[in-house]
């Protein structure tokens, strides 16, 4: 069967609020060009660090809540998964809860390191609950002090990881 | 996500952001992203294949290496299933011909949802590796 376009999520949430009589979600419509940083050496040289919008918490922290929670975790990137947990209020978590990797690809990024393909894969990985509705909060919480973060860890590169 | 990338760029870090939802995607415009066409949360790959999920770990990686033009998205060549139905219900509001609709949020919340009971049992209240931001600003 051919395969068919991307779906149209922006169109589809459209349209379901319309259906649910809620008002229009605002989505970030950046139409600057990106900030840009280039590769500064090869990956094999490379600190790589994980940032995931899952809802991943490890088995001792604090859950995320479902009333636009801007919080976020640090979580060794070494964890077993069978110490991931997942909770988000807008994605099926079916397959997050039987297999954290789908949204913490921690054991693709360990292996790539134990094969030699990045330098190291940071210590510290971060996550959040996605979906927050303030994208000013993001912009001035969030993303500056994850930033921070992963600049205090020297991390060269970072892999992000939405739902 | 993106609004994130864009910062971590901005401060001199170089990021790739996976996607499974190419307009919005498209919308935030991060510096580099590769786009796997599956259903939403499965982001890195299919569960319980380490195999794919470690490829599309590599293919990230590598088309930040190989990137040189600001706002690129890369198709990965990957298909979650052999016809795309599954596209047909996702987030469609429910009707008369419609009653299957894919919605999977669950209603808002201000205390922890925890996974188990266990978890939150053994949440430590004071947890250092839990980073909270003040209500004001």
């Amino acid at each position: 069967m051919q395969k068919t376009k991307p779906i149209d999520y922006i169109e589809r949430t459209r349209a379901q609020y319309a259906a649910l009589n809620y008002p229009a979600y605002r989505w970030v419509e950046n139409l600057s060009a990106p900030p840009w940083t280039p590769l500064k050496k090869p990956l094999n040289q490379c600190k790589v660090a994980l940032i995931c919008s899952g809802g991943i918490y490890k088995k001792g922290q604090i859950a995320f809540h479902y009333e636009d929670d801007t919080s976020f975790r640090i979580i060794r990137s070494d964890t077993p998964k069978s110490d991931l947990r997942i909770t988000h209020f807008a994605y099926d978590m079916t397959a997050a809860r039987k297999d954290p990797n789908v949204v913490f690809p921690n054991e693709g990024l360990q292996a790539l390191a134990d094969e030699g393909a990045i330098g190291e894969f940071a210590q510290n990985a971060y996550t959040f609950m996605g979906g927050i509705y303030s994208s000013r909060k993001v912009s001035s919480q969030l993303a500056p002090e994850l930033a921070n973060r992963v600049i205090k860890d020297e991390v060269d590169v970072v892999v992000l990881v939405p739902v | 996500m993106g609004l994130i990338a864009r910062q971590l760029e901005e401060l001199g870090i170089a990021t790739v952001t996976l996607s499974s939802a190419r307009s919005i995607t498209q919308a935030v415009n991060p510096p580099r992203a590769i786009y796997l066409d599956y259903p939403l949360g499965q982001t890195a790959g299919r569960e319980n294949d380490s195999v794919e999920q470690k490829s599309v770990m590599q293919q990230a990686l590598i088309a930040l290496q190989e990137m040189t033009e600001p706002g690129t998205i890369t198709d990965l060549d990957l298909r979650w299933s052999l016809d795309d139905s599954w596209k047909d219900g996702v987030m469609r509001p429910k009707t008369t011909a419609n009653p299957e609709s894919a919605d999977d949020r669950l209603g808002r919340n201000p205390s922890p949802q925890y996974q188990t009971q266990e978890d939150e049992l053994i949440a430590d209240a004071n947890c250092p590796s839990c980073v909270f931001f003040s209500a004001a600003t």
